[in-house]
């Protein structure tokens, strides 16, 4: 645990930030919270507790990230759709020199055009968040983790 | 309106009335005679429960059953159901256990589904027990008919089924042991989707090439399944399996056939070409295979992303689509980095597929615009004949030739 408040409340601020590009955009600025050999990925507690590695996506560079952006704004059919992240609980150890690893629960609500909101996924966060050069903090692995096995059909958006 | 007074009023089936995709006397037919009638569906990958006494749970149609190996490596596929009182004996969705206890009584149940146990079966101090000729022989867990192959497992309610090799025909047999070649599998992962559009849309969108050359995007700016590469679409002489074969261009410039192509983007370039690191691993030319197995799975091999579908019926208007990715155990380390890679391409946030599950959204709220009218099934003729090309829809005319059959429609 690190007791630092100062710190806490920067890593807060990063996501937050986090919450604010992919809910109300815009989402091409989301890979710049990533480090350049970022991974970011979206898994089901199920394949992890059964082993396996699959992720529902997968990125491994801020490269990949911005592909996935690419997609979700160009190239997909998709309908319309917002969704609003609420992210607590944050969890935080040191993991090396300018290096935390940071747990946090997150609920993830999707508002599909002209319907009600409902709770879309809900889960955890596993991630490592690293001060780099020029004094930011980014994510240097970010990896959500749902606590259901099925999605309500198209996952979409960055969770 | 009845089933009886349902008519399909076109000759032919290059028309498809909606009332198919909503009618809840349709579905529940489709229940008994599709799902629970002559067919092997698809229940999971052997690679799932390796070891015995290992278990998961799935579904055939919408009957909840329990597919496990026992302690010989047999594998056996028994409803969901208490023969007690008709509890759920099986609550985890996967795991390992020597045996199926219900919670309500105690009735516990062997890996094979035999009743081995009843509490008080003869009394407590005199009193009750199960009448003299209660014979625990007769109240086992219902064992469904089992079919395996080269790692795949089928079941059928059906007790005289043909031989799975059979009822695929030596076609799509040929199809199904390029990809389950016999060499064990290593499962990659599942993921799991609730797309809330009849499920007979899942497999008209994988027997329908035409969508696929201009709705993704991805697939045609990449070449990885355009209209003018080298393709055939195939069925078995029944009409209900079919499969789309088709040749990664070489060639991505524009050309007459991208012209057409709404989708054709000539100057996107992936930041992280990983994605697409693609390397042959088939003796054969194809680099796309999908095909569909009647009449709830679908076998994917898209670039080095081998995937199985499992279509489980939820009601007319939705269906849970359970993927399971997986490779070869003796894939190198790179093979099974690249799998992951390319699985980004199927699933529910699937580069490809996301656009799948969005489009059968929008079919099954648009069929309820007017559910009397009909789809219109036309583009390479209407007939159902193979086609040595994708622009087609002959292998949805021929799912609906034998869908009327077993529906009686």
């Amino acid at each position: 645990m690190s007791n630092d408040p100062g710190l806490m409340l920067e890593i807060q601020a990063l996501y937050a930030r986090y919450a604010e590009l992919v809910d109300e955009g815009p989402l091409a600025q989301w890979p710049q919270l990533f480090v350049e050999d970022a991974i970011y990925k979206i898994v089901t507690r199920e394949n992890l507790e059964r082993g396996w590695s699959l992720a529902l996506m997968l990125c491994e560079s801020r490269g990949g990230i911005e592909d996935r952006v690419n997609a979700i704004e160009n190239l997909s059919m998709t309908i319309p759709r917002r969704v609003r992240h609420l992210i607590s609980g944050f969890i935080l150890a040191p993991q090396g020199p300018q290096a935390w690893a940071v747990s946090a629960n997150f609920a993830v609500f999707e508002t599909i055009n002209g319907q009600g909101t409902t709770c879309f996924a809900a889960g955890r966060y596993k991630d490592v968040v690293t001060r780099e050069s020029d004094g930011a903090l980014r994510f240097r692995e970010k990896i959500s983790i749902c606590d259901a096995a099925t999605i309500n059909n198209s996952l979409v958006y960055p969770l | 309106m009845t089933l009886h007074e349902r008519k399909w009023e076109f000759n032919g089936t290059h028309r498809v009335p909606y009332w198919v995709y909503t009618d809840p006397e349709i579905y529940a037919h489709e229940m008994r005679e599709v799902f629970a009638g002559r067919s092997w569906n698809f229940v999971g990958l052997e690679a799932e429960i390796p070891n015995a006494g290992d278990f998961k749970r799935t579904h055939l149609g919408e009957t909840s059953v329990i597919v496990v190996r026992d302690k010989e490596g047999d594998i056996h596929v028994l409803k969901n159901q208490c023969a007690h009182r008709g509890l759920e004996v099986c609550r985890q969705e996967y795991g390992t256990t020597r045996a199926f206890q219900c919670p309500y009584h105690q009735w516990t149940y062997r890996l094979n589904g035999d009743l081995s146990g009843v509490p008080f079966i003869k009394g407590v101090g005199g009193h009750g027990g199960m009448p003299d000729d209660f014979d625990k022989r007769d109240h086992g867990l219902t064992k469904l008919s089992v079919a395996r192959r080269h790692g795949a497992v089928f079941a059928s309610a059906a007790p005289d089924m043909e031989p799975l090799e059979d009822y695929l025909g030596p076609k799509m047999l040929t199809l199904f042991d390029r990809v389950f070649n016999g060499k064990p599998l290593r499962i990659v992962g599942v993921s799991r989707q609730r797309i809330p559009s009849n499920w007979k849309l899942m497999f008209e969108n994988i027997k329908d090439p035409y969508h696929a050359s201009l709705l993704h995007v991805f697939l045609v700016t990449f070449g990885l399944f355009r209209a003018d590469n080298p393709s055939r679409t195939e069925m078995d002489s029944t009409g209900r399996h079919s499969a789309l074969v088709s040749r990664r261009s070489t060639n991505l410039a524009p050309n007459a056939a991208t012209q057409e192509m709404g989708s054709f983007h000539e100057k996107l370039e992936l930041h992280d070409p990983r994605l697409l690191d693609i390397v042959k691993e088939f003796s054969d030319p194809a680099t796309v295979v999908m095909q569909t197995i009647w009449p709830n799975l679908i076998v994917q091999q898209q670039a080095n992303t081998l995937a199985t579908r499992q279509i489980v019926p939820a009601g007319p208007e939705a269906f849970d689509l359970n993927w399971t990715f997986f490779g070869y155990a003796d894939d190198d380390a790179a093979m099974q980095t690249r799998r992951l890679r390319h699985a980004n391409l199927m699933g529910p946030a699937g580069f490809v597929s996301l656009d799948d599950s969005e489009v059968m959204d929008l079919a099954q709220r648009g069929i309820h615009v007017d559910s009397e009218r009909a789809a219109v099934v036309e583009m390479g003729g209407r007939g159902r004949e193979d086609h040595d090309h994708i622009v087609t829809e002959t292998a949805i005319r021929a799912f609906y030739g034998y869908y009327r059959e077993v529906m009686g429609l």
